[in-house]
């Protein structure tokens, strides 16, 4: 089982810090938010895991990664 | 480009683009129709719990009736994905019809308002939901006016079960997204939330909620009254029953008309009586697509249809470009106001759709700088699919259709020259209504 790497688009306001700690899997756009590769290989779960941890406004999260039920 | 449109308009016309269903009546007069009326035009109201839950969810399902409102999700789907959920449901019908370029679920009420209240009676029993609530703009008083007298009508002659609770919510563009409704009637701002949960797993008061289309409840009342079979007896190729659709632009009789699904864009313009010598489409309003109409008069009206394209109905509009316009300007003006338009809650929305407002203003004007297509196609990369709802998405696909369908005119814009449109007229100023680009009454 993967890990992936989501954001709530909503709640983050840009600060960055995601993308100082896990370089390798985001990415800022010119305005300073983050673009995301959220497929998380497993040796890089640990930056993943700091910058959730680091995200001033909890809007980064990790989750196993499994199929969403989508609906529209 | 030289195209003979009044060939490619008028291949292949039926007379039977038009059909009336939804809209029995309507030339007669342009009042509500009363619930006698509604009655004397339909027949009974459908006993829901007669039909049952399964009755009800089989016949839609059989019936391929599939959402009006843009997403054209199979409305059976959606219903059994609330009906499985544990607890009573809520059923929220959306008239909002936030979509400048749309006047059908405004004409739809407004004529025919029991329609609509059978079908939520219809749905609620489908889903199993004990309340019922009607989103309307609040910027609308007389749509309300004339869906409360209905809503009254309906609570004297005690017909419906499951009572509905008729709203008026801010008339922003994104306060219609159905996570926006659901929002709202939480006690929230009418603006769109972060998904999951979807409204079918967690919606008004934390219920699974069905969140529909008015027309889409509308032809929930005529599948119970007439059964699926009668329902698919209109409808070309894999398109099932009739679709309101409004025209309006370059067109002999602009309105909301009534049409088979499945109908070629071709034929609807004819039908119209679209200016022969027009050359450009919008399909879909403004959250929609630009298109040539020689690309797609030959194409179905469908989502399937306008695929090859990148194209969709979305709410079922057409806007018809005057011949001589150039349609850069008024993609300009329209990307303007989806930007303003925005929640200001995700950043690329925030930041990116003015950005990308301003470099096709730039283009539009004919005065840009640096390289505008560069930096439109970075852009448009990077906006596309990062927000919480999908306006910055639609955005980014009208924009982009705009500089495909009127590549030429934006390559001599780019290099400072004035385009082949506005050279054959005195048009460079946007000729499509556009509203005031300012987010009005706040979002509660």
């Amino acid at each position: 089982m993967s890990l992936k790497l989501e954001i709530n688009p909503i709640a983050c306001t840009g600060h960055g810090l995601c993308a100082d700690l896990a370089p390798e899997l985001v990415e800022l756009d010119e305005w300073g938010y983050p673009i995301i590769h959220d497929r998380v290989p497993n040796d890089l779960a640990v930056h993943a895991r700091r910058a959730v941890n680091a995200c001033p406004t909890l809007a980064l999260r990790l989750s196993r990664s499994q199929r969403h039920k989508e609906q529209n | 480009m030289n195209l003979d449109t009044t060939t490619a308009l008028g291949r292949n016309v039926e007379d039977r683009v038009q059909l009336s269903r939804l809209t029995v009546g309507w030339e007669d007069t342009s009042r509500a129709a009363t619930l006698r009326q509604h009655v004397g035009i339909y027949g009974p109201i459908p006993d829901a719990s007669r039909l049952g839950r399964d009755g009800l969810l089989g016949e839609v399902a059989a019936a391929q009736l599939t959402g009006r409102g843009g997403a054209g999700f199979p409305t059976a789907v959606k219903m059994r994905g609330v009906a499985s959920k544990r607890g009573p449901a809520v059923v929220v019908a959306n008239g909002m019809e936030s979509e400048p370029a749309s006047e059908k679920d405004q004409a739809l009420l407004a004529r025919a308002p029991h329609l609509v209240l059978d079908g939520i009676a219809l749905a609620a029993e489908a889903v199993g939901a004990r309340d019922a609530h009607l989103c309307l703009a609040h910027t609308r008083d007389w749509l309300i006016d004339i869906v409360l007298a209905a809503v009254e009508e309906r609570r004297r002659a005690d017909v419906d079960p499951v009572p509905v609770s008729v709203h008026d919510l801010p008339h922003n563009y994104v306060s219609s997204e159905e996570t926006s409704l659901v929002h709202w009637l939480n006690g929230g701002e009418a603006k769109p939330t972060n998904t999951p949960p979807r409204p079918f797993e967690r919606g008004v008061a934390k219920r699974p909620t069905l969140v529909d289309n008015v027309e889409t409840l509308a032809h929930v009342a005529l599948i119970a009254r007439y059964g699926a079979g009668w329902f698919r007896e209109a409808g070309r190729g894999n398109a099932a029953g009739t679709m309101l659709t409004t025209v309006s632009g370059a067109v002999e009789q602009p309105g909301v008309y009534e049409i088979e699904a499945g109908s070629n864009v071709g034929d609807v313009l004819w039908m119209a009586g679209a200016d022969p010598a027009a050359e450009a489409v919008l399909l879909g309003g403004y959250f929609g697509t630009w298109h040539q109409i020689g690309e797609v008069a030959g194409l179905p009206f469908t989502a399937a249809g306008l695929r090859p394209v990148h194209g969709a109905p979305g709410a079922a509009v057409i806007y018809v470009l005057p011949p001589g316009a150039c349609g850069l300007v008024d993609a300009a003006r329209i990307l303007q106001y989806l930007a303003s338009q925005s929640a200001q809650q995700c950043g690329p929305c925030m930041f990116g759709l003015p950005a990308i407002a301003d470099d096709l203003g730039q283009l539009a004007s004919a005065r840009p700088e640096g390289d505008p297509f560069g930096r439109l196609h970075r852009r448009f990369g990077q906006i596309a699919g990062r927000g919480a709802c999908r306006h910055p998405d639609g955005a980014v696909r009208m924009a982009s259709s705009a500089l495909r369908a009127f590549g030429a005119d934006a390559h001599a814009h780019a290099r400072r020259r004035v385009c082949l449109a506005s050279a054959r007229s005195q048009h460079n100023a946007p000729v499509m209504p556009v509203p005031r680009p300012v987010v009005e009454g706040g979002w509660r």
